[in-house]
This record gives structure tokens, C-alpha cells and sequence, in this order.
């Protein structure tokens, strides 16, 4: 019976075809690759190696509940060194290797560079990095893990205006993609408010005596000394100002007043006030319940960035089940416009709005240091909700 | 002025820890011909022990005594045994290269160890301030800028007045009569490998409450060092006092009145001049070279 052998040849034919491509997809799409490429050494370890453990965190939990779309998350973590001729290559090591989204880095410097490469090959980019130019170039696969300077620095210089009532500020910066940028946004924000900056003092990454800058800014008599430096050089800053005797009120942004600094600058650190994005310190039962669970796995407090790392993966489980399917555009697409309910989805930890450049609006807390931790004084409203 | 006075006491203050780094530069060079790139990370290294047994209780005077005993045999005997010995014989050059393939193998074996962050470091004298004539000061300063006097004058003071210290100057200014004399020159080179070990210790304890525990904090630290040795002359132990003290001073009022852009120029600037007009150092002296 020919016709039947024929049927039978076509039926296997077809069968194996199918096994074949059956097992191809399978095999792309078993999981969802994440690359994370962080600053595990080098100036921005502290931040690096937080936000590292915060995406482990989240990824744990969100695989042990079956992963998104019933797929399990992947994620292999590599070192920037906090270079960012490193960070380029390890970008185009992440494409190379059909990465689904990328996540990181986090220093501004490194992200600038990086993200040209995860934009031509079309793959979602999250990242820490707060520099206001990474969402100004019109990347539409870039998304923020946290405040831009252009969102933070006119709500810190609202607080330094209106809540302490300042004429006059000093600003120091470390001269870096990330301090140039927030010190070019706070500037023009103060200014338009009518303060006026009487010092302008940038210093090094990696400095280690801050006893000139710190007498820059006792000369200028400002009202408020706005420092802005990376995490280290924040505690040694803190301790100049108060060895010097400076009792003018000191402002700073994230980075002045994160769980490290604290712990480096000691005492120093007493008073500083800072607004921050995210805070462990935040009032509510989702940041309370992070915090344990962030405690039990790692033995520390995490800091911002540990919180960054920790929700950015859960904004990705969001857009991605908006989206419905394992595809870079349509996630890219679900991503713009997101709003994410803390409700919904309780790893979002506070509820969070991503506009049409990646930037996010949330609300944010303002700050002081007092008997060695973070303590919240005021909640400050997403500035959507303050503009309307 | 109390400005320009604060600047100058806290600038003396951080060259003073330049020149305990400066002045084992200058003894190794004085004692064996060795010039040690990796300097830095042999402050790093003490520093971390000093942390490690701090975690583990010890006080910290008791950490530090332990330090000095661990240091003289790793980067006193070790150090000597490993690399100056064997590779001496072949020049300088390849003593200079393998110091600094030293100095990246520390740094990353102690990053590999205790991460990359950097840890706190408890201070040694306290955070107490004083103000005298509008200058404040704070105990740490003071007490780094007392400490590291005393240990230069003392070092000095050791290599003059004391038969073995005699001994150890007349094996560096010349191996063979030394031998001659009956002077034991390998165990005299140790010494001095020994003291520089053991000054390595003293600076790290003072420094690292500010610079912070760190793997990469040797890496500045060792570079201005070089520098201070240079400019106050690599073959006279005051100078190196002298040479950290400037650079320390310098960079501060630099920073202040011209740019904290160009703070860490100024060793350099201050450097390539004692170079091209004084290249034996400001209180250096001319060596005839033996050939």
C-alpha cells in the first residue's frame, strides 16, 4: 500500500519537523535571560553590590511563585568595575548572548555608554543610573529604576527654599557624569526659585581629604551647603564639615544619607538631611516586610539601591505581563505609560507611573540622619500630583 | 588667614602620613637598592589583618601589636625572600615590575577576601575637637601629625645612634667593606625590610580611619609617597618628612585657592620640578654611581 507508506513517511516527517522546532523554542524560550551588569568593584561597589542583591531577592521570590508568564527568570550578574570602557563590553557580551533585558549599570558615566549598545540591538535597558541626559536622548529602551535628577533636584531645591528657608547655598559635586548632572539641575532649579548658589565646588571621585572644598563652602557663609558626591566620599565629607564646626543646615540627595554613608561617617553624620527616592525607612507594611526579607537573606540593611534593584525586577514582571508575551517590543511598549499598583503588585513597594522617556513619578521622602539611621520627616507628593 | 592656617595644619596632617609611606621608600632604596610600587598596598594590607582581628575581638591595641608581628613576616621576611633576593641580582628593573605585579595581586586577593567596599575603621585618638586662634583641630590630627613625627625622628634617631642602625647605614652605603667589618649584611637588610614593615603598620593605623578600609586605598596613597620620597630625596630619611609634608600642604592649599580639579596635579607639578632642578631631591645628596 503505497499511499499508506507515503501517509506514514509524511506523518513522521512532519512529526520530527515539529519535535525539532518544538525543542528549538523550548530551548529559547525555557527562560527569561536577564543580564545584570553592576559595579561590584570599584567607586560604586556599595551601590552595585545592593542593587545586585536586591535583584536576587526579587528574582527568587517572583521564581519560587512560578516565574512571569510561567517562565522562570535566568539572570547572570557581571562587574563593571565601575568603568565604563568595561560596561560597554559587557553590554555588547549581554547582546552577544540574546540577553532579554539588560539591567544596569548603574553609574551614570557607564550607562551612557553602555545603553548605545542594548538600543541597537533593541533590548530593554533598566537601570539605577539617575543622570537627567540617560532619558534626555530620546532612548525609547531605556527605563529608570529610580529618579531622575530632573525629577529629584527641583524637589530638593522646593525643600531648600521653602523648608528651610534658604537665601543662599553652597554646592558641592563630585566632578563625575552624575555629580555634573545633578549639580547643573539643582543649580538651575534653585535659581529659578530665586536662591542664590554662592559656591560652586566640584572635587574628585575618590577623594580623600575634603578639608579645602569644606572651607570653600564655610567662606561663601551660605545658608545651606548641598553636597553631592558618590557614597564614600559623602561620609568623608560629613566628617570634614562637622571637624570644621559647620553648623549650617547640610542637604544632600540619596547618596548622602544611605545606610553606608552612615555607617562609615559615624556621629558625622548626625543632622544631614537628605531627600531620597527610596528609603528602607519609608512608613508602610510592603517596605517594612522588603526590609526583613532583605535582612534574613544578606545580614545587612539594604540602602536604596538594594531596593532599586529589588522593585526594577518587579517593574519588569509587570510590563512583561502587560504585555503577554516574551517579546522585546511589546514589552518595550507595555513599559511606556505602566502604571504599576502597589496593590497589584506588592514588589513594586510604592506605587509607581513610567511616562513615555522611562523616567518614573513616585512619591519621595525627605530625610535626617538621627541616632544613626534614616528617618523620614516628610512624605513629598509624586510631582505629577504636586504640578496639578 | 585661620583659613590658610586650617589648610596648612590639615595639609600637614595628611603629608605627615605621606611621609611614614615616604620613608619606607627611601629606607629600602638606602638598604638594598629596592624600590617598592606596591608601598601602598603594603599599608592596605596591615590595615585589613587590623580589621580582620578587630571582627574576630581583639581590641584594637591587641590587633595592632598581632599586625606588626604577622607584617614583619609577610612583608618583612616574605617580601625579602620572595622577591627582593632572587630578582636583586638582575637590576632594579625587574624588582620595579614585579613590585607592582605585587601591588595588583594584593589588591585583588584582598578584594577577592572582603569585597570591594569600603568598611569603617575605628579612629585612634577619638573625634574630639579644639579650637585655638579660629583653627579647629580635631584629636585625630593632631595625634596622626604627633605620631608620625615621632616615628620619622625615632627611625632617624635608630639609623645614627645606635650600633645596629650604623650597621645598617654602612651595608647601604657600601655592601663589600661592611662585609669586610664583620657586619652581618643579610641580617641588616632584613632589619630594614623589618622597620619598613613595620611602618607600614604604624601608617595604616593611622590612616585608614579617614581613607577608609579599602583594597584600592594603598593606590594613591602609594603614588604621593613616591613622590614625596623624590622630592625631598630618595637617599635621605628627612627628607622624606619634608617631601610629604610638601605635597600634603600643597595639594590642600591648591585645592582651596587655584582648583580641587587640579589637587592631584600638584605632586606631579611639585615632582617633575625637584626633577629638573634638583633631581637628587631637596635634601638629597649627588650619589656617585659605582659601575
Amino acid at each position: 500500500m503505497p499511499s499508506a507508506r507515503r501517509f506514514a513517511l509524511h506523518q513522521i516527517a512532519a512529526v520530527t519537523l515539529m519535535l525539532g522546532l518544538g525543542a528549538g523554542a523550548a530551548h529559547a524560550q525555557a527562560t527569561i535571560k536577564i543580564a545584570s551588569l553592576q559595579e561590584l568593584s570599584g567607586g560604586g561597589a556599595t551601590a552595585g553590590t545592593n542593587f545586585k542583591n536586591g535583584m536576587d531577592l526579587a528574582i527568587k521570590e517572583i521564581n519560587a511563585a512560578g516565574g512571569i508568564l510561567g517562565k522562570k527568570i535566568e539572570v547572570t550578574h557581571s562587574d563593571t568595575q565601575s568603568n565604563p570602557g568595561v560596561a560597554k563590553s559587557l553590554a555588547q557580551k549581554a547582546v552577544d548572548d540574546d540577553a532579554f533585558v539588560v539591567f544596569g549599570p548603574g553609574f551614570s558615566g557607564s550607562m551612557i555608554v553602555s545603553m548605545a549598545e542594548t538600543r541597537r540591538a533593541q533590548i530593554p535597558n533598566f537601570t539605577g543610573a539617575e543622570a537627567a541626559s540617560i532619558t534626555a536622548q530620546g532612548n525609547p529602551y531605556v527605563f529608570r529604576t529610580s529618579f531622575s535628577q530632573a525629577t529629584s533636584m527641583p524637589k530638593v531645591a522646593r525643600y531648600i527654599t521653602e523648608g528651610l528657608k534658604a537665601k543662599t547655598v553652597a554646592v558641592i559635586y563630585v566632578n563625575n557624569d552624575f555629580g555634573k548632572g545633578g549639580r547643573d539641575m539643582v543649580i538651575k532649579a534653585l535659581e529659578g526659585l530665586g536662591a542664590k548658589v554662592v559656591a560652586d565646588i566640584s572635587t574628585d571621585a575618590g577623594q580623600v581629604d575634603f578639608s579645602a572644598p569644606v572651607i570653600k563652602a564655610k567662606q561663601s557663609n551660605a545658608d545651606v551647603i548641598f553636597v553631592y558626591t558618590n557614597e564614600e566620599e559623602s561620609a568623608r565629607a560629613l566628617r570634614e564639615l562637622r571637624k570644621q564646626g559647620v553648623n549650617k543646615p547640610i542637604m544632600g540627595e540619596t547618596t548622602l544619607t544611605g545606610q553606608k554613608v552612615i555607617e562609615l561617617a559615624g556621629d558625622a553624620a548626625a543632622g544631614a538631611l537628605g531627600h531620597v527616592g527610596l528609603t528602607v525607612d519609608a512608613p508602610g507594611p510592603r517596605m517594612l516586610k522588603f526590609k526583613a526579607d532583605f535582612y534574613r537573606a544578606y545580614n545587612y540593611i539594604p540602602d536604596h539601591n538594594g531596593i532599586k534593584g529589588y522593585t526594577g525586577v518587579y517593574l519588569f514582571k509587570a510590563g512583561l505581563e502587560k504585555a503577554g508575551k516574551l517579546d522585546r517590543a511589546a514589552l518595550t511598549k507595555a513599559l511606556h505609560g505602566l502604571k504599576v499598583s502597589a496593590d497589584k503588585y506588592p514588589g513594586a513597594l510604592l506605587d509607581v507611573t513610567i511616562d513615555e522617556k522611562g523616567d518614573l513619578d513616585r512619591e519621595s521622602f525627605l530625610v535626617e540622619v538621627r541616632g544613626g539611621r534614616q528617618v523620614v520627616k516628610e512624605v513629598l507628593p509624586p510631582l505629577g500630583a504636586a504640578k496639578k | 588667614m585661620t583659613d590658610f592656617l586650617q589648610l596648612l595644619f590639615s595639609g600637614a596632617a595628611t603629608g605627615s602620613v605621606y611621609a611614614l609611606a615616604a620613608l619606607g621608600f627611601t629606607l629600602l632604596w638606602q638598604a638594598s637598592g629596592t624600590i617598592n610600587f606596591a608601598q601602598g598596598e603594603f599599608v592596605m594590607l596591615p590595615a585589613f589583618i587590623m580589621l580582620a582581628g578587630l571582627s574576630a575581638g581583639l581590641p584594637l591595641p591587641l590587633a595592632f601589636v598581632a599586625t606588626c608581628g604577622v607584617a614583619v613576616v609577610v612583608l618583612g621576611w616574605a617580601f625579602k625572600r620572595g622577591i627582593a633576593d632572587p630578582l636583586f641580582k638582575f637590576g632594579m628593573m625587574p624588582i620595579v615590575v614585579a613590585t607592582i605585579g605585587l601591588s595588583i595581586a594584593m589588591r585583588n586577593g584582598v578584594r577577592a577576601g572582603f569585597s570591594a567596599e569600603a568598611h569603617p575603621f575605628p579612629g585612634l585618638f577619638g573625634e574630639r575637637l579644639f579650637t585655638l586662634g579660629g583653627v579647629t583641630f580635631t584629636a585625630a590630627d593632631v595625634g596622626t601629625l604627633a605620631v608620625a613625627l615621632v616615628l620619622v625622628l625615632g627611625t632617624q634617631a635608630f639609623l645614627q645612634r645606635t650600633v645596629t642602625g650604623r650597621a645598617m647605614q654602612a651595608v647601604a652605603q657600601n655592601t663589600e667593606s661592611a662585609t669586610v667589618l664583620g657586619i652581618n649584611v643579610p641580617r641588616m637588610i632584613f632589619y630594614t625590610f623589618a622597620i619598613n614593615a613595620l611602618l607600614a603598620c604604624a601608617t595604616a593605623l593611622l590612616v585608614t580611619p579617614v581613607y577608609l578600609a579599602k583594597f584600592d586605598m594603598g593606590e594613591s596613597l602609594g603614588t604621593k609617597a613616591f613622590f614625596a620620597a623624590i622630592i625631598g630625596g630618595f637617599n635621605n630619611s628627612r627628607g622624606a618628612l619634608l617631601g610629604g609634608v610638601i605635597v600634603g600642604v600643597a595639594e590642600n592649599l591648591a585645592a582651596a585657592y587655584i582648583s580641587p580639579a587640579y589637587k592631584d596635579a600638584v605632586a606631579l607639578v611639585l615632582f617633575m620640578v625637584v626633577i629638573l632642578f634638583k633631581p637628587q631631591g631637596l635634601l638629597g645628596f649627588k650619589e656617585v654611581r659605582k659601575v
